[in-house]
């Protein structure tokens, strides 16, 4: 009995959360231009985003930044996540709480305290500026993802390695990087996702010149309804969808 | 990365413990320490220097010490604003419990396959970008949006009702965009729930409510301080959902600091505002891990 009227109350909850999204997919088809009457279906919305400027060029600032930024991140990450687990270090409790800071702290502190660094050190606003941050809260998703593999890594591999005469980089390179993958994949995914949709931090430290999807679509959203939008959400939905079904397959193949 | 090339100093262990670090394991690790000293710890400081400082007619920064910014921080202006964010926010969290956690505790005690696909579901909204989820809400509440459209082709409103710029349109915003992240450290934790525990409750002549109020919360209060860690803090700073939402009617402490770095361009007083709400950040932060949180599992 309890079970069920919590299974209701989930079936509501998971409606909650889907129905909004759902009738934002739905009407990125609608011909018509407010939004409120169903006048037929059309791609039209598609098209016309495709062949939007200043949004795809957001788009392409927007890989470029979550690739690098993805990339260094997982240096970092990995790097970082081996070393503190394989080495006793002195004051590794307070690397660890350094390292947990970016995940919590609330954007907006982030993006003004940069800014502020970046204004102080004279340094000019830019894709640099935005990549600085962006890496700084992505890298300790990555360090907590590999991290996670690392504990349920068995000692001996690493061992045996060293024994057979391999150097420590060695063994790092072609024994405990190949067994770490899954959850390099994982973070890096997570990395990339997280810097696709940053707009708190990167609003404070970007400049026009390198202004990123999620601040144009601010900025539009802001200004009122916009089938274009839809048919853009439609798009980062269908891309969110793939990359959770594509976590939950890597987390299938890799049991820990 | 640069890695010794001769083999190291020390013998590899026997054992499964840890090295200790040599200078070179130092020197790879530097890298990470730097950054985030860099980027994390001295921008702090800055900012803290920045809030006992002055501005200058040009927007500038004059380094002196006043505590000026400080004093107009509790100006009953920005203290209103002040309660009333963290009153959204709590509000939001309250909510965010209240729908989440029996959603949580279904999931996690759910047969495997079925909770694995329940999480999955869980994860979609998760991982979309809150901008393109509070967009869903604006096109549904706008005045010429789906649910007036809709109430006016059923004729159960001659004119269309402003659902926008409200209080409550903010909190809906906010409840939306939060939920998931309520939802899945509460899980984590009721996943590792003991059950025999609350059989023993039951078995013990407890009833359902009394099981559930003594035993399953006093469990499951790790993820709910994890969630609440999730959604309070950020709710309080989060200006983009309450500009979208609420627009200039509703501002909250995120849209005030927001303005004061990009419009009036009075940093200094941005700065200290910063820092009050960096100090309510860290408050909350030893609070709810003194509770038993554990925020990253």
């Amino acid at each position: 009995m309890l079970n069920r009227a919590l299974g209701v109350w989930t079936l509501l909850g998971l409606v909650f959360l889907y129905l909004p999204i759902a009738v934002l997919v739905v009407y990125s088809f609608n011909s018509s231009r407010l939004n409120i009457i169903w006048e037929g279906f059309t791609f039209d919305w598609y098209a016309r985003l495709w062949a939007n400027g200043p949004l795809i060029k957001a788009a392409k600032n927007s890989l470029i930044i979550a690739g690098v930024s993805t990339a260094l991140a997982v240096v970092l990450g990995t790097a970082g996540a081996w070393l503190l687990h394989r080495y006793r270090y002195r004051f590794s409790g307070g690397i660890r709480t350094l390292v947990a800071i970016p995940m919590v702290m609330p954007e907006i502190l982030m993006g003004i305290s940069l800014l502020i660094l970046f204004a102080t050190a004279g340094m000019r606003l830019g894709f640099t500026s935005v990549i600085i941050g962006h890496v700084t809260f992505c890298f300790p998703f990555v360090l907590v993802a590999v991290q996670a593999r690392l504990q349920g890594l068995d000692p001996a591999l690493e061992e045996a390695a060293l024994d057979l005469g391999a150097t420590p980089f060695k063994a790092f390179w072609f024994v405990i990087i190949p067994s770490l993958r899954p959850a390099i994949v994982a973070g890096a995914l997570m990395a990339f996702t997280l810097s696709m949709d940053e707009l708190i931090v990167t609003y404070f430290i970007r400049s026009a010149a390198s202004t990123t999807l999620p601040i144009q679509v601010y900025g539009l959203a802001r200004v009122g309804l916009n089938p274009m939008l839809n048919a853009l959400s439609a798009v980062f939905i269908l891309a969110t969808v793939a990359f959770v079904l594509f976590s939950a397959y890597l987390k299938k193949l890799h049991p820990r | 990365m640069n890695a010794p090339d001769a083999q190291s100093a020390q013998p590899a262990t026997t054992g499964h413990d840890r090295r200790q670090p040599g200078w070179r394991a130092w020197a790879l690790l530097a890298p990470m320490v730097a950054w985030l000293v860099l980027f994390v710890v001295v921008p702090t400081v800055i900012l803290l220097v920045y809030s006992f400082c002055e501005r200058d007619e040009v927007g500038g920064v004059i380094f002196s010490f006043t505590l000026d910014n400080y004093t107009r921080v509790f100006d009953p202006v920005y203290l209103r604003i002040f309660v009333r964010s963290v009153g959204y926010a709590g509000l939001t969290t309250i909510i965010c419990v209240i729908i989440g956690y029996p959603m949580a505790y279904y999931i996690a005690r759910a047969p495997e396959a079925r909770r694995n696909q329940l999480l999955l579901l869980v994860m979609v909204p998760f991982w979309t970008s809150f901008l393109i989820r509070t967009y869903a809400w604006i096109t549904i509440l706008k005045q010429e949006g789906l649910l007036n459209g809709l109430l006016q082709a059923l004729q159960l409103t001659s004119s269309p009702l402003s659902l926008m710029y409200t209080p409550t349109a903010v909190v809906i915003g906010l409840v939306y965009a939060y939920l998931p992240f309520m939802i899945l450290p509460i899980y984590s934790s009721a996943e590792k729930l003991d059950h025999s525990l609350v059989e023993a409750a039951y078995d013990l002549g407890a009833g359902p409510l009394r099981a559930f109020a003594s035993v399953i919360i006093p469990l499951t209060m790790p993820g709910i301080a994890a969630g609440t860690l999730l959604v309070f803090v950020p709710a309080i700073g989060m200006f983009a959902i309450t500009d979208l939402m609420g627009g200039a009617k509703v501002p909250m402490i995120g849209n005030v600091i927001q303005n004061q770095f990009m419009q009036a361009r009075d940093w200094p007083f941005g700065a200290a505002l910063g820092v009050v709400f960096m100090s309510m950040f860290a408050v909350t932060y030893l609070l709810l891990q003194r509770r038993g949180a554990r925020i990253h599992e």
